[in-house]
């Protein structure tokens, strides 16, 4: 979708402002927060793309004023309600009124480390890889009204196939529980020019990795 | 009138925090009373990546490619499987991909969709990695990016900005500093920092290390 959290680009946003000495959590919630993410996630309750959608999802006047670990939550929320594991009414007792529904597994303390591995996002091709390195691509104008990896500033904008991946789950689908369908993934590399045009700087260049869907050769 | 937002701004953003605070507690027990997480889970996963999971991986990772030749070619060829070999805390996934500065080149790493991030072996992001400013520019003005971290690269030197829209992670493979033949790999790990392996920073000179 066409949201506030595809950024790549945009101005007025300010300095990069590093923290020096950054604690790894800011506040204990926020510690709390990742470590449900992962519990719920572990419990088979919805992919890591649900999640991402569920963030895109929130009004851009939201996205933006909130923090990181805030809208992970909010996105928690959402997904919740949603997917009916939890009401709305409970969220706001603070309390379960209604009986859980099945999950597939529950992380307890002693698979701990089994939910701190990160899943491979690997699968079975369906068909030959359609691209190589140093093929010419253009990504296609796109603007599906859901989640997507083609960021905007690289739509419709011609690159060089310089890495093939392999095949992967397709996020595009898996966000919208359209099952894993799979796609050859590639590092597609874009001279700045090309991208920002004719007063880019020339020593940058910049890619994304895209999925073949979203390429026509070129 | 200037007052007035001050007030209510300092106002908003007290409560603000402690409504979230009573989001997440609500949100956890809820989630708990309804048997699909376990608080104890919880606790030892917050204590992994607050004690065990971070950058000090990643500066292992780059100390020994500075050191062994050959783990440097097998981490640059496939980065998942020499970094697997080395055992860390949490298993590093199949989809790392390592990428070396030369000097004619320098490789920096952005996620401008959200935050990907190579957590095993940088651990959880910094927040400015995560916020608006750098998400938005590192794609557009990398040397802009770059001045804000007091870094000045050549004029000539190529930027190649990696935008991480998929699931594979990039480590960057910082230039090992002069003046550090014959340092050991534990001594050299002391000067890779985590912005030298994301590309917003350099490796420490051996004068700046602690």
């Amino acid at each position: 979708m066409d949201g506030i959290h595809d950024m790549g680009g945009m101005d007025g946003f300010g300095k990069v402002e590093p923290e020096p000495d950054e604690p790894v959590f800011h506040a204990p919630w926020e510690g709390r927060v990742l470590a449900m993410q992962r519990a719920m996630g572990y419990a088979g309750a919805w992919h890591i793309d649900t999640s991402r959608f569920a963030q895109e999802r929130l009004p851009p006047q939201v996205y933006l004023g909130v923090s990181y670990y805030q809208r992970w939550e909010l996105a928690m929320e959402k997904n919740v309600v949603e997917r009916g594991f939890v009401g709305a009414d409970e969220l706001a007792a603070g309390h379960a009124l209604h009986p859980g529904k099945p999950l597939k597994r529950k992380l307890t303390a002693a698979v701990v480390k089994d939910g701190m591995t990160r899943g491979s996002f690997y699968r079975q091709s369906q068909a030959p890889a359609r691209f190589k390195p140093g093929d010419r691509v253009r990504t296609k104008n796109i603007h599906p009204a859901t989640h997507t990896r083609l960021p905007r500033y690289a739509r419709g904008k011609l690159g060089v196939v310089q890495l093939v991946h392999g095949c992967h789950a397709f996020p595009d689908a898996v966000a919208v529980d359209k099952g894993d369908d799979p796609q050859w993934l590639y590092t597609v590399v874009f001279d700045g020019s090309e991208l920002w045009g004719p007063d880019a700087d020339p020593t940058v260049k910049v890619s994304i990795d895209a999925f073949e869907p979203y390429l026509d050769p070129a | 009138m200037a007052h007035d937002h001050d007030h209510h701004h300092e106002h908003a953003h007290g409560s603000e925090l402690s409504e979230t605070q009573l989001r997440v507690r609500a949100l956890e027990t809820v989630l708990t009373e309804k048997g699909y997480i376990d608080p104890a889970a919880l606790d030892a996963i917050i204590e992994a990546y607050e004690t065990k999971v971070g950058p000090h991986n990643g500066a292992r990772v780059v100390a020994k490619a500075w050191s062994d030749p050959k783990f440097k070619q097998a981490l640059l060829a496939d980065a998942s499987k020499a970094v697997s070999a080395l055992g860390h805390e949490s298993r590093v996934g199949d989809h790392l991909v390592a990428v070396e500065n030369t000097p004619k080149l320098h490789n920096m790493v952005v996620c401008t969709l959200c935050s990907c991030y190579p957590w095993e072996v940088l651990g959880l992001p910094p927040v400015w990695y995560k916020s608006a400013p750098y998400r938005s520019r590192a794609v557009k003005d990398p040397r802009g990016v770059l001045a804000d971290f007091g870094v000045k690269l050549p004029k000539e030197t190529d930027i190649r900005v990696w935008d991480s829209t998929a699931e594979t992670r990039f480590l960057v493979l910082p230039m090992r500093p002069a003046g550090t033949d014959g340092w050991s790999e534990e001594k050299l790990a002391t000067l890779v920092t985590r912005d030298s392996m994301i590309g917003t920073g350099l490796a420490k000179n051996p004068s700046e290390a602690a």
